[in-house]
C-alpha cells in the first residue's frame, strides 16, 4: 500500500495528490509517469510525475476525475492508502539547451508541462510557459509555471482570467512577434496537441508532445499503448510518452482512445472507463 | 489392486483414466476450470499403469528431472503426502505444471508404456498430487537450510524467476523476487487463463515459496525503478538471476493493423486475466472489448493463440476463429487445448494468411482481407512452406482481431544495462551450462533467453541457473540493505 501524504484540489475536480514511493521520488526524472491501482479491484491507470521530493520519498501526480477511477482516486484524502503505484516508466523528456523553450500545458496536461518547464530552465534555457484552461477556476499551477519560466502566460477559452483564447492563438502571436523559438513543447487533450504541431510545423521549430494511449502494464508487454509516429509503430509506453509532435499520427491517436467508449456506456454512467495519462477522458 | 501383487497383465488392462471435465456447453459460459482432476481412485489406478522402470526415460524428457518414477510409486501405494513430498524435490509448481507443461512432447513422449498402449499420465498425476496437498489441508514444512549470509536478486516471478528462487532458498541464500505487475506470477498470472490455470492456484503455491522464507516485491521494474547494477552495487545483492520472460508483442505489420479492435493477445489476455475484466464493471474496473455476439478473428497458432480464442467465445463470440497459415498438424498449440477448442466452437481458418485489415469511417474494423495458403517445399523449420493461392483473396468479416504470433523480448534490461550481451534477436545471451550472461554474477533464463517458450523450459532455466549462482557464489558476502 502507497501512503497519501497530502491530498488537495487546486480547481474543481483537479486534485494533487502526494504519495510516499521513495524508490520512484529518488528515481524519477522529468517526463516520466507512473502506473496506479486504487484498490483490488482497480484498474492502472498512467499519471505523470508532476514532481517529486527524494529526501521526504514522495512523489505528486496530479489527477482530473474523468471516470470512475480517477473520480474515485480524487476522493483521497491525506492518510489514505491505494494498492499499487509503480514507475517511474517511460523515457525522461530530452532536455538540453535550445536557447527559447516554450512549455504549453492544457487543462491538468500543466502538471506534465510543469516538470518538463522546470527541466529546461535549469538546463539554461529561456523558457516561456503557456499555461491555458478553459476558464479562470480551472488554471493549475500558475505560481509553479511562473516560478520556472522567463516568461509566462495564462490563456483561459472565455477570457475569464489571462488571454482571451487558446494556447495556440498565444503560442501565433509569440511567432508572430519575431521571437525566435527553438523548441516547444505542448502537452493536452489530443486536439491542442494537434494544434499546436500545426501552429509550429510551418515555422520548422522542434516540437514535442506528450500522448496518452491507453496502457496496461507500461513496460512494453501489453502492446496497448502502440501509436503511429512517422509511420512507424511505436509503443507509448517505452518509446515514448514524448514524441515528434510533426510525426505524430493524432488521428490513430484519438480514434485508438475511443476503443473503450461503447463498453463505457455499457457500464454505469458514473462508471466511465479512464486510462490516459494527462488525467483526461 | 495392490501395487505390490500386481501382475503384468493387470496392469497392462488398467486403461489410462480420462480426467473428467467441464461439458462443452456448460463451460463456454464460464471462466471455471475445464478440467476437473483425476479422483485419488482414478490417480492410484493410473500410477498402477507404471512399470516403475529400471532406467527412467521420462526423467531424462523432463526439464526440471522430476523424480517421475518414485512419486508415482508413491501415488501407486495410496502415500499421496509423500508423493507430494518427493515431487517437490524438485519443482515447487506441481499444480501449476501438472497443468500447463506440454507433458506429450516431454515425459509422456518418451514413456516406455506409450511404446504399446498410451503414455502414463505424467502430467494428470503430478497436477494430483499438486492438488492433494492444498486440498488436504495438511501444508508440508519447507525444511529451511541454514543461511550462507549471500543474497541474490531474481528480476521476474514468472515460471523461471520463480524455480530459481525456490533453488537459491533451498541452498540457503537470501533470495528477493521483483516483479514489475501488482500480482506475483508473470505469465501464470497475466497469460494463461482462469480456465486453464486457475490464479488461486499460483496464489497458494506462491504461498509455498514465502514459507521457505523468500521475499517478493511487486511493483518494482527493474530498468526503471532499480537498475540491474543498483542491485548489486546499492542493495547489496550478490547475483542476479533475470527471468522476465518475453513480454514485447510482435505485430504482423499489415496495413490496418492499427484501426480500432486490433490488439496483441498480451493485452486481450491482460485484461481478461490479470484485471478479471470478463466481470467488469461489477467487481473489475478494467473493461476488455465486448465480444458479445460480435466475430473475433485470433491470428496464430500457438498456446497463446488458443488461450485468446477460447476466452473470446467464453465473452460470448457468435463466431471465434483461429486464422493459422499451416494447417492443424504444423500449429505449436498442444494438441488437447487445439481439441478443447474445437469442442468449445472454434472455428479453425487453416491455410489462410491476413492481408489486409479493413475498417469503417470511424477507423473501426470491420474486416480482414484473407488469402489462401496451400504448403510447398520444406522451410529451414522442416514445416512445409505455405504458398500464397493466386485469386483466393477474400474479406472475412470480424469485429475484433487478436495477433498472437509471438514476443520480441522486452528493451528496459538491455537499455539500462548495456553491458549484457544480447543476440540478434534482442534475447540476452548466456552460457547454457551455467545461465551466466557476458556480465559478472548476472544470470539469465526463461523467454528473455530463448524467445517465447513453454513454463516448464523456462523453470528448467531457473534451476540451471540457480545450481550455477550457489557454485559461483563462494566468496564473501556483502552488507544488504533491506528493502
Amino acid at each position: 500500500m502507497y501512503r497519501i501524504v497530502s491530498a488537495i484540489f487546486l480547481a474543481e475536480n483537479i486534485k494533487k495528490i502526494e504519495i510516499e514511493a521513495p524508490r520512484i521520488a529518488k528515481k524519477r526524472k522529468a517526463g516520466q509517469f507512473v502506473i496506479v491501482r486504487i484498490n483490488q479491484n482497480g484498474e492502472r491507470i498512467p499519471l505523470t510525475i508532476a514532481d517529486s521530493n527524494p529526501e521526504t520519498g514522495t512523489i505528486t501526480i496530479i489527477a482530473q476525475g474523468a471516470g470512475k477511477s480517477t473520480r474515485e482516486l480524487n476522493r483521497k484524502e491525506a492518510g489514505d492508502s491505494i494498492a499499487d503505484v509503480v514507475g517511474p516508466l517511460g523515457t525522461p523528456s530530452h532536455i538540453e539547451n535550445f536557447g527559447t523553450a516554450v512549455s504549453i500545458g492544457g487543462g491538468v496536461g500543466t502538471a506534465i508541462a510543469y516538470p518538463t518547464a522546470a527541466a529546461l530552465k535549469e538546463a539554461g534555457n529561456y523558457v516561456i510557459t503557456i499555461n491555458g484552461a478553459r476558464s479562470k477556476d480551472l488554471v493549475i499551477l500558475e505560481e509553479e509555471m511562473k516560478a520556472v519560466s522567463d516568461e509566462a502566460y495564462i490563456t483561459t477559452d472565455d477570457g475569464s482570467y489571462g488571454f482571451h483564447g487558446f494556447v495556440t492563438q498565444k503560442l501565433q502571436e509569440l511567432i508572430d512577434s519575431g521571437k525566435k523559438i527553438n523548441f516547444v513543447l505542448a502537452i493536452g487533450p489530443i486536439p491542442m496537441m494537434r494544434a499546436v504541431a500545426e501552429v509550429t510545423r510551418p515555422h520548422g521549430i522542434k516540437t514535442v508532445v506528450s500522448l496518452n494511449p491507453i496502457m496496461i502494464d507500461g513496460t512494453g508487454m501489453c502492446g496497448g499503448c502502440r501509436v503511429t509516429v512517422g509511420g512507424e509503430v511505436k509503443f507509448g509506453c517505452i518509446d515514448g510518452p514524448e514524441f515528434d509532435a510533426h510525426q505524430v499520427d493524432f488521428k490513430n491517436l484519438a480514434d485508438r482512445n475511443r476503443i473503450y467508449q461503447h463498453e463505457e456506456k455499457e457500464a454505469d454512467d458514473t462508471f466511465a472507463h479512464q486510462c490516459n495519462l494527462t488525467g483526461q477522458a | 489392486m495392490d501395487a505390490r501383487t500386481i501382475t503384468a497383465k493387470e496392469r497392462m488392462a488398467i486403461p489410462r483414466q480420462e480426467m473428467p471435465a467441464q461439458d462443452p456447453q456448460v463451460r463456454i459460459g464460464n471462466f471455471n476450470e475445464v478440467n476437473l482432476g483425476l479422483t485419488p481412485e482414478q490417480a492410484q489406478q493410473e500410477a498402477l499403469r507404471c512399470i516403475q522402470c529400471k532406467d527412467p526415460v521420462c526423467i531424462a524428457g523432463c526439464p526440471v528431472s522430476i523424480k517421475i518414477d518414485q512419486f508415482i510409486k508413491l501415488i501407486a501405494e495410496g502415500d499421496f503426502m509423500g508423493a507430494v513430498r518427493k515431487i517437490k524435490e524438485d519443482n515447487v509448481l506441481p499444480s501449476i505444471c501438472g497443468r500447463v507443461c506440454p507433458q506429450e512432447d516431454q515425459c509422456e513422449k518418451v514413456c516406455v508404456i506409450g511404446k504399446k498402449h498410451k503414455p502414463v499420465a505424467i502430467g494428470n498425476l503430478e497436477r494430483f498430487v499438486g492438488d492433494y496437498e492444498r486440498m488436504s489441508g495438511q501444508k508440508i514444512d519447507p525444511v529451511i537450510p541454514a543461511p550462507t549470509g549471500k543474497k541474490v536478486a531474481v528480476v521476474g516471478s514468472g515460471p523461471a524467476g520463480l524455480s530459481c528462487a525456490n533453488d537459491l532458498a533451498q541452498y540457503g541464500h537470501k533470495v528477493v523476487v521483483f516483479e514489475a505487475l501488482h500480482e506475483l506470477g508473470g505469465v501464470l498470472m497475466y497469460g494463461i487463463p482462469e480456465f486453464r490455470l486457475p490464479k488461486e492456484i499460483v496464489r497458494e503455491e506462491l504461498e509455498g515459496l514465502r514459507r521457505m522464507g523468500i521475499e517478493f516485491r511487486t511493483d518494482v521494474v527493474v530498468g526503471r525503478t532499480i537498475t540491474v547494477d543498483e542491485l548489486m552495487e546499492e542493495e547489496g545483492f550478490d547475483a542476479v538471476f533475470i527471468g522476465v520472460g518475453a513480454g514485447l508483442p510482435w505485430f504482423m505489420g499489415i496495413p490496418g493493423e492499427n484501426l480500432v479492435g486490433v490488439l496483441a493477445a498480451n493485452e486481450f489476455l491482460t485484461r481478461v486475466n490479470l484485471m478479471k475484466a470478463y466481470d467488469f464493471p461489477k467487481s473489475s474496473d478494467t473493461p476488455v472489448f465486448d465480444c458479445k455476439g460480435k466475430n473475433v478473428a485470433v491470428f496464430g497458432g500457438g498456446n497463446t493463440a488458443m488461450d485468446a480464442v477460447r476466452t473470446a467465445k467464453r465473452l460470448g463470440a457468435e463466431h471465434a476463429y483461429i486464422v493459422y497459415r499451416r494447417s492443424e498438424k504444423e500449429m505449436p498449440a498442444r494438441e488437447e487445448e487445439i481439441h478443447n477448442a474445437l469442442q468449445e466452437g472454434v472455428e479453425f481458418l487453416l491455410l489462410t494468411i491476413p492481408l489486409e485489415f479493413i475498417g469503417d469511417e470511424k477507423a473501426w474494423l470491420t474486416g480482414v482481407k484473407c488469402q489462401k495458403m496451400e504448403l510447398g517445399e520444406p522451410d529451414d523449420s522442416g514445416r512445409r512452406r505455405p504458398v500464397a493461392v493466386p485469386g483466393s483473396e477474400y474479406v472475412l468479416p470480424i469485429d475484433m482481431a487478436i495477433i498472437s504470433i509471438g514476443n520480441g523480448s522486452n528493451p528496459l534490461i538491455r537499455q539500462t544495462t548495456p553491458d549484457i550481451e544480447v543476440s540478434k534477436k534482442e534475447t540476452i545471451v548466456v552460457d547454457v551450462n551455467t545461465m551466466q550472461t557476458s556480465k559478472e554474477n548476472v544470470y539469465a533464463g526463461g523467454d528473455i533467453v530463448t524467445g517465447g517458450a513453454t513454463v516448464i523450459l523456462a523453470m528448467g532455466a531457473g534451476r540451471t541457473a540457480a545450481a550455477a549462482i550457489n557454485e559461483k557464489l563462494a566468496g564473501t558476502a556483502k552488507n544488504f540493505n533491506e528493502w
